[in-house]
């Protein structure tokens, strides 16, 4: 239990320091960040309770007004903007991020890239879209077509997440409790 | 850094967090009510303005308006976007109305101190206790908003360890043993915790 409630908070930190590494912006407004990639992480390391419950406590604090979403901004006020989806979706795409990594066989970096992909870009575009749809009063193919631009950068984190989840598997292999 | 509270006093400050939040809700509500055309956009502007003149006369306009910095890349896209497909109309409302919005739960923010906030979420997510403990949740908050200075330090020092060595920048390859030092500093933590009668 207090290892858990201490991995779960460990997380929702990491999710907001990986917000504070310096960014690009390839979508305007809609900034490329390391934070998805905690997600990820969140998902292929803690599993699907537990990264789940560190994605929601990061989504929580941030509407609670501590200014750690990418880009340094907080509070409620991020509901009314682009960005709901990816606020709302990130608790669920680690949860689905996590189920991948229970469910599928063999060495780590494989389901963990796998998972990423599923939970980390497609759940998380599942839920970003359509805010940002809402947010930008576009249609949903337009704001599908917006979010292309996320795509390589997406992939990109996804192989990073994978390549750190498998370094931490040889380091630690109890601390992988996905696949505990 | 942490926490957007106002150090600036208003008498905001000491209204209780609850009406505050559903008078926010409220107004989010009714901005989005009304179908872009004129009336939108004159109440998106009004709560804008009354939102202005508040922070004005609690003498903090300057950093609220700095709050609105995110934003500015849809102020931009938006007014391309409208440009092309001639729609001006629809894109002032919906521009006004992301503006007020935000305004005014910055506002709402900005005049709450983050303990009350928590109090107040703890409160509303009762009913969910059997799922989802309070004693445990307020204690993740807090080891939480702990963990984001000492990650940020650790980084800090692994990277000041990588320029010491090596001319190139170091990327995402400090990520992992950010990773394993947290983790371990997360067990250390956990015992401490366990040592002095756990968290249930």
């Amino acid at each position: 239990m207090d290892r858990n409630l201490t991995h779960v908070a460990l997380f929702a930190a990491l999710i907001a320091a990986l917000g504070l590494i310096p960014r690009f912006e390839l979508v305007p407004g809609i900034g490329i960040t390391a934070q998805s990639m905690g997600v990820m992480l969140c998902g292929t390391i803690l599993g699907a309770r537990l990264g789940g419950l560190a994605a929601g406590l990061f989504v929580l604090v941030t509407l609670l007004g501590l200014p750690i979403w990418s880009g340094g901004v907080g509070g409620v006020a991020l509901l009314a903007t682009a960005k709901v989806g990816f606020i709302l979706g990130f608790p669920v795409a680690a949860f689905i991020t996590g189920l991948i990594m229970h469910r599928l066989p063999g060495p780590i970096f494989f389901p963990a890239f796998f998972a990423s992909i599923i939970g980390g870009m497609g759940v998380l575009y599942a839920f970003g879209i359509p805010g940002m749809a809402w947010g930008l009063n576009k249609s949903l193919a337009e704001a599908a077509t917006i979010s292309l631009g996320f795509l390589p950068g997406d992939l990109v984190k996804a192989t990073l997440a994978a390549v750190i989840t498998a370094t931490i598997a040889k380091a630690r292999p109890a601390a992988v409790l996905s696949r505990g | 850094m942490l926490s957007l509270t106002s150090p600036i006093p208003t008498p905001a400050h000491h209204w209780p967090a609850g009406p505050k939040l559903l008078a926010l809700t409220a107004l989010t509500f009714v901005l989005f009510l009304p179908p872009p055309g004129w009336p939108a956009l004159l109440l998106g502007l009004a709560t804008l303005a009354a939102a202005a003149l508040v922070a004005r006369q609690w003498r903090f306009f300057g950093s609220w308006a700095q709050l609105f910095r995110p934003l500015l890349p849809f102020l931009v896209l938006l007014v391309i976007w409208h440009a092309i497909t001639e729609t001006p109309m629809q894109g002032a409302v919906v521009l006004t109305r992301m503006f007020a919005a935000v305004g005014a739960a910055n506002l709402m923010t900005m005049t709450t101190r983050l303990a009350d906030l928590q109090a107040l979420m703890l409160w509303v997510l009762r009913p969910l206790a059997p799922i989802l403990p309070t004693k445990p949740l307020s204690l993740a908050i807090a080891l939480m908003i702990r963990f984001i200075p000492v990650m940020a330090d650790r980084a800090a020092q692994l990277s000041a360890a990588w320029y010491a060595r090596s001319p190139r920048r170091p990327h995402a390859r400090l990520i992992a043993p950010l990773m394993l030092s947290a983790l371990d500093d997360a067990d250390h933590v956990a015992e401490a915790l366990r040592a002095r009668g756990g968290v249930m």
